[in-house]
């Protein structure tokens, strides 16, 4: 009995004593493995870690890509990199950037401006949509890593043509349930960001704006009131998912795998996710530009992605401006669109011949981006974005004059940093 | 022990009063040395605690004076009180404080009446004492989030067993008042064994002589609960009141796993948290932690002024 115990605890010292070396020799390696290590901290995307081997090579030993994996929420990446930047942390030389955060990250003077040669090389060929949200004050202060756009995805079973408006989608929706067909409508309407970019590509479709030009006041036009009517039609509609106001956009991609609905709202991962899961339905899953109030204006959107920043903190400037342009570069954004399915933001990657077979929809997405719904560019976008999916939520309880009047004042003191978030 | 003491005091006022002078002196020298070196002793704690808390306190009161974001770091200024008049003039910061009372009183409530039953019943098993109580113990010591992760799947819908089970059509988190009740229940759940265990110890102050008796002048088991027990274990209750009031007034993690504070659910920490770690708004952040500082030290005031001399902190060095 009493050798047992004495084994095991020998057995957790050597374990403890393993784990110390390993985790001394990993911190070797992070710190001074010889020559500069560039970190780079980027949330999971599948198979980006063969784009930094990619770069080690092609860095030929200059420096050294370390890729570092950022909390899998859009939250907590953002907190991670805000409470080290805030205090001046120097381990992180490479971020990625929503693109919804670069003005805020410029504004607090934590990322570091692209200048000279490198900026040129960034805008070269960089479709205009991405890099707008890549610069604050006319200044380039990220590179676009890639981006996004929703589509409408729909089954040319049920509707062999797509509907081209808002309130075409809904009556052909309508009728489906008459018929008792699949029917239902599904879109990312619980309170968080999704709603946000619901609401932004409605009020571009219908020709509004929820801030000015210069992001600095709250205007909540007339286009962005139909856009409060048109979410809460949906909302009110019995097309409308029961848990539409929990609804993020995994659960919805999930949801239209099981084939009970007609129309889903999302960003295209869905397309590769669909293939695997329902290769059934797959064979009749199509995409179409997202339908706007203003059938004019269908195939407005939202843009999403990533784009890549360099620290101010950085004491390896140099190496990570290498770093980034590398990981963003033509082909490694072709091998990111091939095999982790984000589309790229150079417009020449669309053209690839090597592309068409693995992105079929590249050309819907190449054709949403040229017709931009951009989020409002500022540094106080997270109070933005945070208060827009308050006061919406839950959807079917929009008043649409009373809500954009609550929109217009409280975004105002958003903007001034001055009010208290929910 | 109060008799040898008074003895002691009329043993000394015997001798005459100059022997009495210099006595007096001696012992006060002792004493001064003694003391010196209690406060020697004492040092390291008071510092530690100083850094620890009073320079975290004091620093946060300072930052709630000021316009201070940190994504517009240049318009940091001094501005007085005017971050106090943001916060308690909005109706955001109000319905978080309201649901946070609501979540405080209605949980502590339930807790501490499951609580007194789990005591009871851990205090009078017989058999397997050691198992039950083990038993019992067991939500409190698993980690909140964890806990409440599980809860979050079991109310999701589609997928938990509970939501299948009491509300297969409609999403209970995501409406406000079902949302509420569940992470009252949750919270109920995770800290009745807390309450119980502080309960349990006051039970073992209750002499076994003194139920005999009343049960011998013919009081029922219900009078013998309220008339001896409750009476004689009163501090331990005070003691576990306070400190669930405390905590359950802090309440972030149930709320932050399970809703995320959507609805309208949040509490006053988990819009501290997001005024000051998500909006970077260290003015206005720091401005609502040391409101709820202030609250907390009210809840703690008003327990022992109400309660009086058998709350915690006022008795005098064990003698009641």
């Amino acid at each position: 009995m009493n050798r047992i115990p004495g084994r095991r605890w020998r057995r957790a010292l050597t374990a403890l004593g393993a784990a110390v070396l390993a985790s001394s020799a990993v911190a070797a390696c992070g710190s001074d493995g010889g020559g500069t290590v560039v970190n780079v901290y980027y949330p999971s995307e599948e198979n980006f870690e063969q784009v930094v081997a990619a770069c080690n090579e092609a860095a030929g030993g200059r420096y050294q890509v370390v890729l570092n994996t950022l909390p899998r929420e859009a939250d907590g990446q953002r907190e991670q990199m805000v409470r080290r930047l805030a205090a001046g942390d120097t381990e992180m030389d490479v971020l990625g950037l929503d693109v919804t955060w670069v003005a805020e990250f410029a504004e607090a003077g934590w990322i570091a401006e692209w200048t000279g040669v490198d900026k040129s090389e960034v805008e070269d060929g960089t479709l205009p949509g991405p890099l707008r949200t890549a610069r604050w004050k006319d200044k380039l202060y990220a590179a676009p890593k890639n981006t996004n756009v929703q589509l409408l995805w729909y089954r040319d079973d049920v509707t062999p043509t797509p509907p081209k408006s808002w309130s075409e989608m809904l009556s052909m929706a309508e009728d489906l349930r008459a018929q008792g067909k699949p029917s239902t409508v599904l879109l990312t309407g619980a309170q968080y960001e999704g709603l946000v970019v619901q609401f932004n590509t409605l009020v571009g479709g219908a020709g509004g704006k929820i801030l000015s030009d210069d992001s600095t006041k709250a205007i909540v036009d007339e286009g962005a009131v139909e856009a409060l009517r048109a979410l809460k039609d949906l909302a009110s509609s019995p097309v409308a998912s029961a848990s539409l106001s929990n609804a993020k956009e995994d659960s919805i991609r999930l949801d239209y795998q099981k084939g009970d609905a007609a129309f889903m709202l999302n960003w295209p991962f869905v397309h590769a996710a669909m293939k695997e899961a329902n290769p059934e339905l797959f064979e009749h899953f199509k995409w179409a530009p997202y339908p706007a109030i203003d059938e004019d204006k269908t195939g407005t959107a939202t843009i999403g992605g990533f784009n890549l920043a360099v620290s101010e903190y950085s004491r390896h400037k140099p190496a990570a401006f290498e770093a980034v342009k590398c990981l963003r570069n033509a082909e490694n954004q072709k091998f990111s669109a091939i095999n982790s399915g984000v589309p790229p933001t150079i417009e020449a990657v669309y053209d690839d011949p090597e592309m068409a077979e693995p992105y079929p929809m590249r050309e819907a997405i190449l054709a949403e981006l040229k017709k931009p719904a951009p989020r409002p560019i500022t540094p106080a976008y997270q109070n933005v974005s945070t208060l827009i999916s308050t006061i919406l939520s839950p959807p079917s309880a929009i008043d649409p004059q009373a809500t954009a009047q609550r929109l217009r004042e409280e975004l105002q003191d958003a903007l001034d940093s001055k009010g208290v978030l929910p | 022990m109060s008799h040898t003491a008074d003895a002691g005091a009329e043993a000394a006022q015997d001798p005459a009063p100059d022997a009495e002078k210099g006595k007096r002196k001696a012992v006060s020298e002792g004493k001064r040395a003694e003391r010196k070196l209690g406060l020697l002793l004492c040092a390291p704690a008071a510092l530690v605690m100083i850094a620890v808390t009073g320079y975290p306190i004091f620093y946060s009161l300072w930052l709630s004076l000021q316009r201070y974001d940190l994504r517009f770091p240049d318009q940091r200024e001094f501005i007085g009180l005017e971050n106090y008049i943001t916060v308690l003039t909005n109706s955001y910061w109000w319905t978080s404080f309201g649901v946070t009372s609501l979540i405080t009183v209605v949980s502590v409530v339930i807790e501490l009446v499951l609580g007194m039953a789990l005591a009871l019943i851990m205090h009078r098993t017989i058999v397997a004492r050691g198992l039950v109580r083990t038993v019992a113990l067991i939500p409190y010591g698993i980690v909140t989030v964890v806990a409440a992760f599980s809860w979050r799947y079991a109310w999701t819908k589609d997928t938990g067993y509970l939501a299948a089970l009491l509300a297969p059509e409609s999403d209970l988190l995501t409406q406000r008042v079902p949302a509420l009740a569940i992470i009252t229940l949750a919270e109920v759940w995770k800290t009745v064994p807390f309450m119980a265990l502080l309960l349990m110890a006051g039970l073992a102050l209750v002499p076994d002589d003194l139920l005999k008796a009343a049960s011998m002048d013919g009081a029922s088991a219900w009078q013998r609960f309220t008339k001896v027990m409750i009476p004689v274990m009163k501090p331990a209750i005070l003691v576990a009141l306070l400190f669930r009031t405390l905590d359950a007034f802090r309440i972030f993690d149930n709320i932050f796993v399970l809703t995320n504070g959507a609805q309208q659910t949040g509490s006053v920490s988990m819009q501290t948290y997001n005024n000051l770690i998500k909006g970077l708004n260290l003015g206005i952040g720091s401005t609502m932690s040391v409101l709820i500082f202030l609250a907390v030290a009210v809840i703690a005031f008003i327990f022992i002024k109400v309660f009086g001399t058998s709350a915690p902190g006022s008795d005098n060095g064990g003698k009641r």
